[in-house]
């Protein structure tokens, strides 16, 4: 029901509404809580176990009850607080956890089987046979139990991530933060002021009060604007700061897009913050906590602060008569501002004896309330004082148990919050957060006046510590009404009286989990659950705690509190991995000549970060076999044309270069002519192969190495890490220039023939014979030219700037193809490889040593190096060890597969009698079979042996014959001639 | 014989405006890292600003000016931007052109900052990164370096392979702050 006259909302604007498929009105500045109340729409929800009804319990992010999901299809988005939602025209909710409607749930039935679905159900139900939990009961319960439910469909919403720095964060902006913020902002600090509501100013929206003698809302929206034309001010409504890690560092949630009926494309729906800040005041204020009674979790009873936020910030009744109940004077608060609002007050109920007297409604001196009826919303109460108990017929109970301090971000660093006697509640350690201040209700201080004061204190330490000087403030007049407060936590009596309305926990559950011996307050909370689930039981931890306590014989202090851990309310994994989707999940590499790649239809592989061509397809092959084929083919006969560019090249300069390589290759650098390149090994510091490539010598003190395409960066930190860790005395620059070069392979009996006609002059085998380097003016384009194969064959790498990379490709494409040649890719420079016995990453995956891949005498015996002495050690060479050896299958099965194991012809092919392992095949057409590469134990001794190689994956048992690895041109004849 | 064509990394992909901020490719010249050799930074110094004019800059600080900068490129190494690098700096340093390895794009408007903060986890306030202050940080998931050439307006540089992630991850951030408006 709407009060005429009261209220923050905007009454010029209407807006239009779905809830459950029914239409409602509300206004601008209503959530879809308090617009369902103005619509008298009471039932919201079922409860998690027990399908109870519910309604809306609180105003805040705490809301335990009032979940829905927004939306539809894809982009639904389920367990949204209606108490969070803002309404907008077009907005579709749907309650949850219902079937087959929200007001005839036949899952209530649950709440029959109430007696079986108690404290420890599911570790009870755990122990009967596995199979009865697996196949009857999880099941059943799945569909039972829960809250709302994912669509299944792949996320559209745009999520965000973001970095924001400040001098001072306050998180919180009621009284205390907004004065807070204030301080800091006008002595010139930078200043982020953090709220997670909608419209700043905490409860200052939700009460009748003044300030300097105007009323709150008018206060702190004067404040507000001054601190919003200030540069140095930054002002983040809709933002849930959900948890506080080390270093100053917060995260925090912010809602972008719920509140908007029309995105812009683009707009993300939440922005993940991570806000750094050199110091913070924490001004989060406080939740009231209900009281535990008999059925108190019917629609209609609500905290009484709720109560009061909805009547004054939103115009708002939940009720025709309400009853107000509770343990405190500000519980009075809520029957004074509704009997001003001309709502009926039928009754406030005071558990204390020497509660105030009021005018205008009865007060109930020492009673409780004990007893509710109302199947889905309240209908009447039944009062119990020491002359019995009576009825009272009511439609709405405002139940006020006391405040909690919002302590959760002092404890994310594993502190603990301490009891305080005076207000029953637990208050911030004050060494909770390094550098983090606290304010307010927060810290305990409930007056608006000592809010304003602790906010006011709170700056001026925090400006202290920045060094800045803080401006002498007025501190604005302001109530300053005791707190009084008596402890009630459970009305004693039969019958299920609710803690955890999230999770179905009651009074009864607790003192059953004692019974069974889960005294301490961290097994309790396990074992009933309370405390699970969406609002982390933010409006039943420390009642829980107190009836712990209580039945344990124990003090409250004593029994301790459970762990609080970020995030304070729910963040989508959405928007912490924001960016990450699709395209955003890693860089994407291009070469130079990928656009020309594609033009020729060559699917990708991706190769790390880069993307290279698998093969080039011409018209009429239909796999990739037959492409791969037809390229090896074409490089063996003629001539092929491969982007190697994406290899690793490291650029190494100084007057110690050489020296600088001898160290790091297990061979000799030093050594090596200017305009040649070598072959080198690369060993890490535990002597096994790191990696290897070809290094050539550019000037005396420049060379230019080359790495795997995968191992690039793994090099080029190795080489810095030998550089600045063991080696700080030589004199070396590195830098990587891989993106700096477009490199080509030419391969092939023609490659000589193709690139004649590119250079001023002619390649000749006297200038340039196998491993030359140097540079050369490619068509008016100084590049670099080397003499190296990787497919055996006379080839070359021609180098130039990338910027010609593209034009070059198609250049020499256009060459190839007129000598009957063309590109290749991947497949086939694997083939050649294989047929040549070059190893890659597949063989040297790290548990290899030079021994093993026969290269032993690679490591030189004049000098030292890195993984020397290591690799000498017992057990890194000799007969046990598995070598590097060729298969040719000699069976009746011709198929070899990478990962099948070796075995002696005889064995079983069990793990005990394992001889090895195959680490790559190819079907060769050099060959006309398929060949493969693996290592076996003693393998170079045992060429000509038969084994049996097995995949047990793949069910594949072919018998082969061990083979010298380099299967074509042994001697090397095609490459150097 | 016919000639080889250049192509500048952002081919195709840029320039973009959106919302208040424009993102371009910047046609930087000649890049060449710098490498003082031992106990060669003062004369290296000396060197550089006998022939270009400015000093090696410090950690995180950019010299010179617009067409002819110096920038901190990491530990040990600085970037000369736009000039061909003097001869004579090869006696104190390792001198080696990336031209050609770096996609070089500048990003300005009223929204950079917060395009920015979208992407880069440093601390980007004016009073903090202000004009010539540089960085070497990351961009999303790709190493960049970062540098302040004017109240509103960044260079950002990232391999030149992955100049299309570059704009993707530009250009989905500066849709995001747009969108807000």
């Amino acid at each position: 029901m709407r009060i005429a006259g009261k209220g923050l909302i905007d009454r010029s604007k209407p807006v239009r509404f779905v809830f459950d498929g029914v239409g409602y009105d509300g206004f601008a500045g209503d959530t879809l809580a308090s617009a369902l109340l103005a619509n008298d729409v009471r039932l919201v929800g079922r409860s998690f176990k027990y399908h109870r009804p519910r309604g809306v319990l609180t105003s805040g992010s705490e809301e335990p009850n009032a979940l829905v999901t927004v939306g539809n299809g894809a982009a639904a988005e389920p367990n949204v607080r209606a108490t969070v939602q803002e309404i907008y025209t077009g907005l579709e909710a749907k309650s949850q956890n219902r079937w087959p409607s929200l007001s005839m749930d036949l899952m209530a039935a649950n709440d029959l089987a109430a007696p079986f679905l108690g404290a420890g159900f599911y570790y009870k139900t755990f122990m009967w046979p596995s199979q009865f939990w697996e196949k009857l009961y999880e099941p059943i319960i799945r569909r039972a139990a829960g809250l709302g439910a994912l669509s299944g469909e792949s996320n559209p919403d745009k999520y965000e991530r973001a970095y924001a720095f400040c001098d001072l964060l306050v998180i919180g902006a009621g009284p205390a933060g907004v004065m807070a913020a204030l301080v800091a902002a006008r002595a010139g600090a930078d200043v982020i002021l953090v709220d997670e509501d909608s419209r700043m100013g905490g409860r200052l929206l939700a009460e009748n009060c003044e300030i300097d003698g105007v009323p709150g809302v008018i206060w702190v929206d004067r404040v507000l604007s001054e601190l919003s034309a200030m540069d140095n001010v930054r002002l983040m409504s809709r933002t849930t700061v959900t948890g506080a890690y080390d270093g100053g560092t917060f995260a925090a949630l912010e809602r972008v897009g719920h509140h908007r009926a029309a995105r812009h494309a683009g707009l993300p729906l939440e922005t993940f913050w991570r806000i750094v800040a050199k110091r913070s005041v924490l001004a989060a204020g406080a939740l009231e906590r209900p009281v535990a009674f008999r059925n108190n979790d019917r629609p209609g009873i609500m905290t009484a602060g709720a109560v009061r936020a909805y009547l004054n910030r939103w115009g708002v009744v939940p009720g025709q008569k309400v009853a107000v109940f509770g343990n405190n004077d500000d519980a009075h608060r809520t029957a004074r501002d509704l009997l001003a609002a001309g709502v009926h007050v039928a009754g406030l109920i005071d558990s204390r004896h020497n509660a105030p007297d009021a005018t205008g409604f009865p007060v109930y001196k020492g009673a409780m309330v004990s007893d509710t009826t109302g199947r889905r919303g309240l209908e009447s109460i039944t009062i119990r004082s020491v002359s019995g108990e009576d009825k009272l017929a009511t439609d709405c109970l405002a139940i006020s148990g006391g405040w909690n301090p919002t302590v959760h971000l002092t404890c994310h660093l594993n502190s603990r919050p301490v009891w305080c006697d005076d207000i029953l509640a637990f208050v911030p350690s004050p060494s909770g957060v390094p550098g983090m201040g606290v304010a307010g209700a927060c810290s305990g201080a409930f007056s608006t006046d000592r809010c304003l004061r602790e906010g006011a204190a709170a700056a001026v330490a925090a400006l202290e510590a920045l060094g800045k000087s803080a401006p002498k403030t007025q501190i604005p007049d302001a109530e300053d009404a005791p707190y009084a407060i008596a402890p009630l936590w459970a009305v004693p009596g039969r019958g299920r009286a609710w803690l955890d309305f999230q999770n179905d926990v009651c009074v009864k559950d607790v003192k059953q989990a004692a019974v069974e011996n889960f005294r301490s307050v961290e097994h309790m909370k396990r074992y009933t659950t309370q405390g699970m689930a969406t609002d982390q039981g933010k409006n039943s931890n420390v009642a829980a705690l107190a009836i712990l306590a209580d039945v344990t014989g124990r003090a409250i202090p004593d029994t301790g509190t459970t762990t609080f851990r970020p995030p304070f309310s729910p963040v989508a994994i959405a928007a912490m991995g924001a960016g990450a989707q699709g395209k955003g999940f890693a860089p994407e590499r291009f070469t130079t000549s990928h656009a020309a790649s594609v033009e020729r239809k060559a699917p990708m592989i991706e190769a790390g970060l880069w993307y290279r061509p698998s093969y080039f397809p011409v018209p009429g092959e239909t796999t990739w076999r037959q492409s791969c084929d037809r390229e090896v083919d074409m490089v063996r006969h003629t001539v092929g044309v491969c982007d190697v560019s994406t290899l690793g090249k490291i650029d190494i300069q100084g007057p110690d270069a050489a020296e600088f390589l001898d160290f790091v290759y297990t061979n000799t650098f030093s050594t090596l002519k200017i305009g040649r390149a070598r072959y080198g090994l690369m060993l890490r510091e535990d002597g096994h192969v790191m990696d290897d490539g070809t290094t050539a010598r550019l000037g005396a003190h420049h060379f230019l190495m080359t790495t795997t395409t995968a191992a690039a960066g793994q090099v080029m930190r190795h080489l810095d890490f030998v550089h600045q860790g063991l080696r700080p005395d030589l004199d070396v620059a590195m830098v990587s220039v891989t993106e700096q070069w477009a490199q080509f392979a030419i391969a092939g009996p023609k490659s000589r023939e193709l690139l004649n006609g590119l250079f001023d002059a002619d390649l000749t085998d006297a200038e340039w014979p196998f491993m030359a380097c140097g540079p050369v003016q490619v068509m008016g384009v100084r590049g670099r030219l080397f003499r190296i194969s990787f497919s055996g064959e006379h080839a070359y790498e021609l180098a130039v700037p990338s910027r010609y990379g593209d034009s070059l490709f198609r250049t020499l494409l256009a060459r190839a193809d007129t000598l009957g040649g063309g590109a290749y890719g991947m497949e086939a420079l694997n083939v050649m490889r294989i047929e040549k016995g070059f190893i890659t990453h597949a063989e040297i995956h790290g548990r290899v040593t030079a021994f093993d891949i026969g290269m032993e005498r690679m490591v030189s015996s004049k000098k030292d190096c890195i993984g020397k002495t290591m690799s000498e050690r017992d057990g890194l060479s000799g007969a046990d060890r598995e070598q590097l050896i060729g298969l040719n299958p000699v069976g009746a099965v011709k198929q070899l597969t990478a990962g099948a194991h070796l075995f002696n012809a005889d064995d079983d092919p069990v793990r005990v009698n394992d001889q090895g392992y195959v680490t790559s095949v190819a079907y060769s057409p050099t060959m006309g079979h398929m060949l493969a590469l693996g290592f076996l134990k003693n393998g170079r001794a045992r060429h000509g042996q038969k084994v049996r190689m097995v995949d047990h994956l793949r069910d594949l048992d072919a018998l082969c014959e061990v083979v010298n690895p380099v299967f074509f041109d042994p001697d090397g004849e095609r490459a150097r001639g | 014989m016919a000639e080889l064509i250049a192509r500048p990394p952002c081919q195709g992909l840029l320039p973009l405006e959106i919302g208040t901020t424009t993102l371009s490719e910047t046609d930087a010249g000649v890049l060449t890292s710098i490498m003082p050799f031992k106990g060669q930074e003062a004369a290296l110094s000396e060197a550089l600003i006998a022939a270009h004019g400015m000093a090696m800059p410090a950690a995180n600080r950019t010299t010179g000016r617009a067409g002819i900068r110096a920038i901190w490129f990491g530990r040990g190494q600085v970037l000369l931007i736009g000039p061909s690098p003097h001869e004579a700096l090869a006696w104190y340093a390792a001198l080696t052109d990336q031209s050609d390895a770096w996609a070089v794009v500048r990003l300005e408007g009223a929204g950079a900052v917060d395009v920015l903060a979208r992407l880069l986890p440093i601390d980007l306030r004016a009073t903090q990164f202000k004009r010539g202050h540089t960085a070497r940080t990351e961009l999303m998931h790709m190493m960049a370096s970062i540098t302040r050439v004017g109240d509103q307006a960044f260079q950002i540089m990232v391999f030149r392979s992955m100049a299309t992630t570059l704009v993707h991850d530009l250009k989905t951030a500066m849709e995001g702050v747009a969108a807000r408006r």
